[in-house]
């Protein structure tokens, strides 16, 4: 779950930010990769990143849910058939935030976030820590029968 | 309300003011181009970041 929002709004207003929220997801999820200040795509990535998550879902229920925030069904279509079998393997961190330099007129930082659409191949280091710890779970598991068929002599 | 009781002089105005620094802005040369960008941002010549490429970044003729 995203961590809720404090202070202010963008636009101005809760209603405002709902719908700057929903166009900007609406586009990423049109076109992959869209170019925004860096404010709106901080506030965008855990929206959208939630959206995906329904998608991946799949079910109607979460099709309804997304189809509250994303009005276009063409999109909310694209998101489930072709974003989300993408994302399958991916446990989150779907899109990306780069940065670029700063806008002309009011020297704003500007960024460019996009989905991350790649094959996912788990880093090095997390693989090696998964192995250890299944290797640790069959270890304690071969312990475990043997302490409960000592018991078991001790109870006869 | 508190109000200053003497005109600052001009001198000691410009004084402090002269401590009002601007810091350059780092640069490194960029892996791909070789042109000067700053870090963590995509590269305004040749607009790649970490290998991928964004044509959003490159520099337009209205930015120089």
């Amino acid at each position: 779950m995203p961590t809720p929002t404090k202070g202010a709004r963008l636009g101005g207003s809760p209603a405002h930010q709902r719908l700057i929220l929903a166009n900007m997801a609406t586009q990423l999820f049109a076109h992959d990769r869209i170019t925004t200040t860096e404010a709106k795509a901080k506030r965008l990535r855990p929206y959208a990143e939630r959206l995906v998550s329904f998608a991946k879902r799949g079910d109607l229920a979460s099709r309804r849910r997304v189809m509250r925030s994303i009005g276009d069904k063409g999109v909310v279509h694209r998101l489930f058939t072709e974003i989300a079998p993408d994302m399958a393997e991916r446990p989150g961190g779907y899109t990306r935030i780069t940065k670029i330099a700063p806008r002309k007129g009011d020297n704003a930082p500007m960024v460019v976030i996009e989905l991350v659409r790649e094959a996912y191949s788990a880093k090095q280091s997390t693989v090696k820590e998964a192995e250890a710890a299944t290797q640790r779970a069959a270890k304690d598991e071969q312990a475990a029968p043997a302490a409960t068929e000592a018991q078991k002599v001790d109870e006869a | 309300m508190a109000v200053p009781k003497r005109k600052m002089s001009r001198a000691n105005t410009r004084s402090r003011r002269a401590n009002w620094k601007a810091t350059p802005v780092a640069l490194q040369a960029c892996p791909s181009c070789g042109a000067n960008k700053q870090a963590h941002m995509a590269c305004p010549s040749c607009g790649t970041y970490n290998g991928r490429h964004y044509g959003a970044a490159e520099r337009t003729e209205h930015q120089a």
